[in-house]
């Protein structure tokens, strides 16, 4: 009973002015004349679509703009003087001149594929290439193997239990220190770089793609129980689909690892590709065609990983 | 001896292993449902509602008791028993078309492509949502995700359609025009139904029987009513009915008198 009291309380007391319920039923008139004399601000003149779609890139871009134009603003004055260690803007503009206006030196393109030069002037998208033929053949092998092994991984409790103790352990390995081993089996450099950029790239592959099987929804567990799909049914039409946005961030962790040890390989082996350009260009103490590598390095990792999300997008959609 | 139902549950007992001992959920079901049938099963949260419905559809298997469906015994998931899930369960990756045809599929294998997908849409028309074939579900309302889950199941012309709590996701208006659906769909049909459901109106609205579940743990069968509304039944005409309110005032009285819901007992 104590639960109704403090309602029973409320009605007819002491206090506020008691409305009948006539009062409090009474219908207020809609103010139509109020609001046909309000003076609205004339409107806008409606904007054409391209002066419209031309505002919202601008909107995206500008800001983006500003960052860059500020952040060479700022190094230029702290680098500027001729006394800097580090180079200045201008500086590499000035110094590595030939290699940013001729990336293309010495790459070849035709029906058979990409081609860089063995011998002579390679430019530095020739040595991009060269990295990125290295990352292609590893990762993919990668994403085959890690996407087969995370299947298996994420829907027998058995594998599961074999097996994640060990690629937990594996995953810590930093890439670099797989490199004697590499090395050790392969005897050369461009099989042991590609077992590299595999050897870092598999376990985040494998470690997501587990986790998109184990969290697969129990609804569409059911749901194949129910329709009593045959396993290359359940698989194909449920927990293919169910699990591919995990498996792509997998993916995607896994091409930027690689990206990440192909240039730390290649500084170590020498040879060719883009680590071994860095290296050999601090050697040199040429600084600037460094700094011009390192913007090289980091559009391309970011393009490898918007190529990623976007295949990524466009299976989940049409899985 | 007496005939068996059409479906027939006998003696099932569910237990749970747990840290501190057996769990036992259900405690000697049993229950005889017959062809064209419409059964709610009323309770309060956590009487076992839900693990009754998984076992007659074969996701769960019970410790005891057996499940017949005409003279088969029931234990594993088949396609002559649809579900219909509270969460609708719909794959999102495909289309309301491809949801519903992916269970035609596998129920009617010696039909032709083109019969399979007419029979899906004929399924999706009686829900009226042919015009959403080639939506995806993410693209529909609450309300809308559910009647493809329903056109689904009937599109597998199952033995037995379960429905677990069908509408209990949807607010009351648009529950009341799922309703509609499911006796329209019931007048047509005729198929033998055991449905979960919280609410007491929607389990007298639909039913033929209501059966009232006691609460947990050991949840048992406390009262099995019939509701003796005419059908085919139209919501206003059979909410006017003597029949209809003595029904509402006997699952009301079992469910906030003599089995309270067990939280509010405890908060009192």
């Amino acid at each position: 009973m104590s639960a109704s009291s403090p309602l029973a309380n409320t009605g007819q007391s002491e206090g506020a002015p008691a409305l009948s319920p006539a009062a409090g039923a009474t219908v207020v008139p809609y103010p139509e004349d109020a609001i046909k004399r309000r003076q609205l601000p004339p409107m806008p003149a409606p904007m054409q679509a391209w002066e419209e779609k031309l505002r919202s890139i601008a909107a995206q871009t500008l800001p983006t703009l500003l960052m860059l134009v500020v952040l060479f603003g700022l190094w230029q004055v702290a680098c500027g003087s001729p006394d800097a260690t580090f180079p200045s803007p201008l500086k590499v503009w000035q110094d590595s001149h030939e290699l940013i206006v001729n990336p293309f030196e010495g790459v070849t393109v035709d029906f058979s594929g990409v081609h860089v030069s063995e011998e002579g002037v390679v430019g530095i998208a020739g040595h991009i290439v060269t990295s990125l033929k290295r990352v292609m053949m590893g990762y993919s092998l990668a994403a085959i193997l890690g996407i087969a092994l995370g299947i298996l991984v994420g829907q027998s409790v058995f594998a599961y239990r074999a097996l994640d103790p060990l690629f937990q352990v594996l995953r810590t390995v930093p890439p670099l220190a797989w490199l004697p081993i590499s090395l050790a089996i392969f005897q050369q450099a461009q099989p042991s770089t590609i077992f590299l950029i595999f050897i870092t790239a598999i376990w985040p592959v494998i470690l997501n793609t587990a986790a998109g099987v184990q969290s697969m929804p129990a609804a569409y567990v059911n749901v194949g129980k129910v329709l009593n799909l045959n396993p290359l049914e359940y698989f194909t039409k449920i927990m293919l689909p169910a699990t591919v946005p995990h498996m792509f961030t997998g993916l995607r962790i896994g091409v930027g690892m690689s990206w990440l040890a192909i240039v730390a390989a290649e500084m170590v082996q020498g040879g060719t590709g883009i680590g071994f350009f860095i290296w050999d260009s601090y050697n040199s103490s040429l600084l600037t065609d460094t700094i011009v590598a390192l913007i090289w390095i980091g559009l391309v990792g970011f393009a490898l990983d918007r190529i990623v999300a976007f295949i990524g997008r466009k299976v989940a959609r049409t899985a | 001896m007496k005939q068996r139902s059409y479906l027939a549950l006998e003696d099932i007992c569910v237990e749970f292993p747990t840290k501190k001992g057996t769990f036992c959920a259900l405690d000697k079901i049993s229950l005889s449902i017959e062809k064209g049938e419409f059964v709610s099963l009323i309770g309060h949260s956590g009487c076992g509602k839900s693990t009754l419905l998984n076992v007659v559809a074969g996701l769960v298997k019970p410790s005891r008791g057996v499940v017949f469906l005409g003279d088969q015994v029931v234990d594993a998931p088949g396609v002559d028993r649809a579900v219909v899930f509270q969460d609708h369960s719909l794959l999102p990756w495909l289309t309301v078309e491809e949801n519903v045809c992916l269970a035609v599929d596998k129920t009617a294998k010696g039909k032709s492509k083109a019969e399979r997908k007419e029979w899906a849409l004929h399924n999706l028309e009686l829900v009226q949502m042919a015009h959403a074939a080639n939506k995806r579900p993410g693209e529909l309302s609450g309300g809308m995700k559910q009647r493809v889950g329903i056109a689904r199941a009937i599109a597998m012309q199952p033995r037995v359609l379960l429905m677990d709590e069908p509408f209990g996701a949807l607010d009351a208006l648009t529950r009341a025009a799922l309703q509609d659906v499911v006796m329209d769909l019931q007048a047509r049909l005729n198929n033998t139904v055991l449905m979960i459901t919280h609410d007491v109106d929607e389990a007298v609205l639909l039913s033929d029987r209501v059966i009232m579940m006691t609460n947990g743990p050991a949840a048992r069968i406390g009262e099995d009513l019939k509701v003796h509304i005419p059908r085919p039944r139209a919501r206003l005409a059979a909410m006017d009915l003597p029949e209809y309110a003595d029904a509402r005032h006997a699952v009301v009285h079992f469910l906030h008198e003599r089995y309270r819901n067990p939280a509010t007992l405890q908060a009192a």
